[in-house]
């Protein structure tokens, strides 16, 4: 621990810090463009220079120098000021003054840190520098005069995402940041790259000229675009969500936002379900509320009621219709659509067991039928910063572009009882083995033997058993009991004479041609489709909600929007439903609902990571090994439209077709 | 004046021939082995004794910066050498007579040198521009290897040692030592941050030395002649003899071995037949390349030419590229070509570099024409210091300092310029 003294006040900063980060101990804010806690040290901006005794007479970079015990830091110097104005100089010289039309403006590096620490006027009299814009994809805007070269995007590409997208050309004042020959960045991460930017060189193409920062409403919410449950920011103006942005949370998603989650808000205000429509003659209508309800009340199903919940619901909807069916004598629960039918009656094996977090720490990881980058981008990071730690990874199932080295086993999930030697000897001789499912491995039947695998391997205070789900509501769901011991299979067999869809649309309707089926949800799509009756409800963004995501991190939502039109929050639907139909559920409010929530299942009252292990009897269920064949097949075909917020947006169209299927409609094209 | 038996360059005008036979007949390869049998801290201590500086331009003693090589490997990283022959310095043309005229002393200092520090292999980093240089000095390392000389056993000495050539693609900075080793690893020739310094992770993240060439073709001969010969040349703490390389307005110009603080006035007299005009006509000299700053005539006369000396005027010793300039120069316009120099081959890593020279740049531009105001000048010396120390690398104090040393020396030339160019103007617009 060395101590060491800025503007006279001495601290003790931790060993392997640097003088910046000595500062910041000390409370002092240093300027900075390039360095980036999560990045590789660059010192390229040249704005952090202190003055540092015993040193070269000169400033120093304090992000790239070691604190050192002894070290005199001086951070109010008339030398650090007089390099900062300096260097700010030098950065204005070749920017462009289009502030007033820069989308950053508002919250931009530069402009903040140029008040701040810049000099009054400019002595600039030549011509400032001009650069040609660059296309990199339908997320990214590009005015790249205003780059100032941190290489902050160059570093994230290739360290964080591990692609070689963005990279330098050219040298000195001609330098240019730029994608390889000009392709789209496909990564689905490339996005964070905007909010990396400190200048408006990378800015949000959909949300170009919509807004400005301090118009917005800023809403806390959770992303439900996959199971991760990455915190995030929405900001609104009005009644519309005009972008999401990542929230710091280093157990989950560190900084960063898959462009998925980011991008699919545009979808919020398109094909929104916003009146009652019932299905007469075979065509939808528009109907009122109480025609609905009475339409419910007359098909007279009794106890013969399914709920059947979709990927985006909160745990407050999904309890508030067990109650209700529940009232009415049923529980018919399931939520996973797909007809997965893992067992669930030990919590801890459905779940992320390692953590998000922890995964990294992990020496030998096997992935069972889990396309990591599209299912769970943010997991794909974490892993990737274990291999750089020295892991190894294996994957069963059909290969996919890795950002990191990784040997692929083989399709078919018969390779897990016949894993090749070296990589069962690798297995055993790791210190922290992990094995992660996937949504592919659970269809593929993979469950038990890589339990059993995972059990093989047990160490001491390490729990390598990891499920990696798909959806948002997936782990909340289990947990409030949305499971039948054979799947949804066991919900058709039951021919229920209601269904209440809670926004379930990847849901073979088909199966259900007898029953009433009374969609729940917000999007136009394909549950909708397939409805007789439609309750128009409310999305992620326009309700308060508890989402637990797949390590069992409990995480609560806050309403940023109201719903469009007629549409309702669920829960206040599935109550006046419960009415509807003569039945009492237990709760008026919100608050009531939640503390009735809380009340069953007092893991969802806390908002952090859920005490699964303590919740499943303190330890993983014994494995039955069950041998099964079969080649893997991932339930992702297109990362941009995986749920109906996504499929409803433009901007995430445009990204399924340019990014997925650019060169098929090239082609098509010729 | 250096006498003939004491050139360590005794094929420097290509006279002979450069192969291995010509060479060994001048005295390479001369049981090298027997070099390398006196051990690797003799070697560093005799280096040191000699008290050889680097003759890159930065004058760092020799010896001493081997010494900070590991003695052993503790986690299985080999070591190092990497031969800066990116000689791209306008004025030097140092290493070019060395390697194609006698290669063999270079390689032979790159196996003495890489046992010394204990490195697995050198490479050798030639600037892209020399192609000819390129085949010779390849053509020498595969003579060397077909006798054994380097490769398996080098020399009979029991030790294994590389020798690999690599050619740059004509960027200045490269010749940065860090700029150098991001290129040879295939990337981009950017500087890199030190701390850690090549020493400690180099080449492949693996302990490293970068030297010149000169630094490393010397190394035999003072081994075999022993350091107090060589410390015998010069004044103290700047021993021995040094390619001196003058060119400009000089009767003939030449690269010559001379020994150190040997006074420029003898230099110029002795080997270029003096400066054109007569020294009355000497108008200032760049000292040791373009990246110091120059030195006004009165000045420099009887200055002993070497790191110390130099250095007292002001400027440096640099790589002893001589650039001497009589009165028919226009010093500003001399001046704003460095300039324009320094603009095109900054890195454009870091800010007040890359930003930085275009501005000076065209700043001086507008000084060679006079159009500008006096003041001009004065922020042109303060951005010159906004970019000095500011940077990852030497070559924004390099893109500094001649523009300093101009402002110092010739500023009643800029303001001259300035006010003829109002006046002309103001007469225009009456």
């Amino acid at each position: 621990m060395p101590k060491v003294t800025v503007d006279g006040q001495e601290i003790e900063v931790p060993d392997g810090a640097t003088v910046l980060q000595a500062c910041e101990l000390a409370g002092k804010e240093i300027p900075r463009f390039c360095y980036h806690e999560r990045l590789s040290i660059a010192g390229n901006c040249r704005m952090c220079l202190v003055e540092v005794k015993p040193g070269p007479p000169k400033p120093q970079a304090s992000c790239a120098l070691p604190a050192a015990d002894g070290q005199e830091i001086r951070t109010d110097s008339q030398m650090v000021k007089t390099a900062r104005e300096g260097v700010m100089e030098f950065l204005l010289i070749n920017h462009p003054l289009d502030c007033p039309i820069c989308d950053q403006g508002g919250e931009c590096d530069l402009q903040d840190q140029a008040v701040a620490y810049g000099r009054g006027g400019s002595r600039y009299h030549e011509n400032k520098r001009a650069v040609t814009e660059k296309y990199m994809g339908p997320l990214i805007k590009t005015i790249m005069t205003r780059c100032i070269h941190c290489t902050r995007c160059v570093r994230f590409s290739e360290e964080i995402a591990g692609v070689d997208e963005i990279g330098a050309l050219y040298r000195g004042e001609d330098m240019q940041i730029t994608t390889y020959l000009e392709h789209a960045a496909k990564h689905e991460l490339s996005a964070n790259v905007i909010d990396l930017c400190p200048v408006g060189a990378l800015t949000s193409r959909p949300y170009a000229f919509e807004a400005r920062p301090w118009e917005l409403k800023k809403t806390l919410s959770i992303d439900v675009s996959d199971a991760v449950g990455a915190n995030i920011r929405l900001d609104s103006r009005g009644r519309e969500v005009m972008r999401a942005l990542p929230r710091i949370n280093d157990d989950v998603n560190e900084e960063w936002l898959s462009d998925k989650g980011r991008y699919m808000v545009d979808g919020l205000t398109r094909r929104r379900l916003d009146r009652v429509w019932i299905r007469k003659g075979g065509k939808l209508q528009p109907a009122g509320w109480e025609d609905a309800f009475k339409a419910i009340a007359k098909a007279k199903a009794g106890n013969s009621v399914a709920a059947i919940a979709g990927d985006l619901v909160d745990c407050e909807t999904m309890f508030a219709a067990k109650k209700l069916l529940g009232a009415l004598g049923s529980d018919l629960l399931e939520g996973r659509q797909t007809g997965l039918d893992y067992p669930t009656d030990n919590l801890a094996a459905v779940n992320f067991n390692s953590t998000l977090a922890g995964i990294e720490t992990a020496d030998a990881i096997l992935v069972v039928g889990s396309h990591v980058r599209w299912e769970a981008a943010l997991v794909n990071v974490r892993l990737r910063k274990a291999v750089k730690r020295g892991a190894k990874i294996f994957l069963v199932g059909p290969r996919w572009e890795t950002t990191y080295p990784a040997e692929f086993l083989g399709d078919d999930v018969s390779v897990l009882g016949d894993l090749p030697s070296e990589v069962a000897e690798l297995f055993e001789k790791a210190e922290r083995p992990a094995v992660i499912v996937g949504a592919g491995g659970l269809a593929a039947g993979a469950f038990q033997d890589a339990l059993a695998l995972a059990q093989g391997w047990s160490r001491e205070g390490w729990n390598g058993f990891n499920v990696l789900h798909t959806s948002a509501s997936r782990m909340g769901g289990l947990m409030l009991g949305y499971a039948q011991k054979g799947g949804i299979a066991d919900v058709v067999k039951a021919e229920p004479k209601v269904v209440l869809a809670l926004g379930a649309d990847e849901v073979d309707w088909s199966a259900f041609g007898k029953s009433l089926k009374v969609y729940i949800g917000h999007h136009g799509d394909k549950g909708a489709h397939a409805a007789d009756i439609i309750l128009p409800a409310a999305s992620y963004a326009e309700k308060d909600g508890t989402y637990v995501n797949t390590e069992g991190r409990v995480q609560f939502a806050e309403k940023a929007v109201f719903a469009p039109g007629d549409a309702r929050e669920d829960w206040t639907i599935l109550r006046a439903l419960a009415d509807a139909l003569g039945v009492e559920v237990g709760f008026d409010s919100f608050a009531e609902l939640q503390a009735a929530m809380i009340a069953e299942v007092p893991a969802l009252g806390v908002e952090g990571l859920a005490d699964i292990m303590g919740l499943s009897g303190g330890k993983l269920p014994k494995a039955k090994a069950a041998k099964v064949k079969g080649a893997i097949s991932y339930p992702i075909r297109d990362f941009y439209l995986t749920n109906s917020i996504a499929r409803a947006s433009a901007v995430m169209q445009r990204c399924s077709a340019e990014l997925l299927h650019g060169e098929e409609i090239l082609e098509a094209a010729e | 004046m250096l006498a003939d038996k004491d050139r360590i360059f005794t094929n420097l005008y290509g006279f002979q021939d450069w192969g291995l036979k010509a060479a060994q007949a001048r005295g390479d390869w001369d049981d090298t082995k027997a070099l390398i049998g006196r051990g690797q801290d003799a070697i560093i201590d005799e280096m040191k004794a000699s008290g050889l500086r680097g003759r890159g331009g930065a004058g760092f003693p020799t010896g001493l910066k081997w010494s900070f090589m590991p003695k052993e490997s503790k986690d299985g990283r080999p070591s190092f050498l990497v031969i800066n022959a990116d000689e791209s310095e306008p004025g030097s043309c140092k290493d070019r007579e060395i390697i194609r005229h006698d290669p063999h002393k270079l390689i032979e200092g790159a196996l003495v040198a890489g046992f010394a520090m204990r490195a697995r292999a050198a490479y050798i980093y030639i600037r892209g521009e020399y192609i000819r240089e390129a085949e010779t000095l390849q053509a020498a390392i595969d003579e060397a290897y077909d006798a054994g000389l380097i490769g398996k056993n080098a020399s009979g000495s029991g030790y294994d040692f590389d020798v690999f050539l690599h050619r740059g693609a004509g960027a200045y900075i490269c010749g940065e030592e860090t700029a150098m080793i991001e290129s040879l690893e295939g990337k981009k020739g950017q500087p890199r941050l030190k701390p850690p310094f090549p020493a400690g992770a180099g080449l492949y993240g693996c302990p490293t030395t970068v030297n010149n060439v000169e630094s490393i073709a010397v190394v035999p001969t003072i081994l075999r002649r022993g350091a107090s010969w060589f410390a015998g040349f010069g004044r103290e703490n700047n021993a021995g003899t040094k390619l001196f390389q003058i060119s400009g307005h000089v009767e003939k110009p030449c690269v010559v071995e001379e020994a150190m603080s040997i006074p420029f006035r003898e230099l110029i007299e002795k080997h270029c037949g003096g400066i054109r005009g007569g020294w009355d006509n000497l108008l200032a000299v760049i000292p040791g390349g373009s990246s110091v700053p120059l030195v006004p005539a009165e000045q420099i006369m009887d200055c002993p030419m070497d790191f110390d000396g130099l250095k007292e005027l002001g400027s440096g010793l640099g790589t002893a590229a001589v650039i001497v300039m009589d009165k028919s120069t226009d010093i500003v316009r001399a001046i704003s070509r460095i300039s324009y120099f320094y603009k095109h081959e900054s890195c454009g890593q870091c800010t007040p570099c890359r930003e930085g020279t275009g501005w000076m740049w065209r700043v001086m531009e507008r000084l060679r024409t006079g159009d500008a105001a006096i003041e001009e000048i004065d922020m042109l010396q303060q951005v010159t210091k906004q970019v000095e120390g500011h940077t990852i690398c030497a070559l924004g104090d390099a893109a500094a300092w001649p523009i300093q040393g101009l402002i110092r020396h010739f500023r009643p030339e800029l303001e001259r310029r300035i006010e003829e160019h109002n006046t002309k103007f103001a007469e225009a617009a009456e």
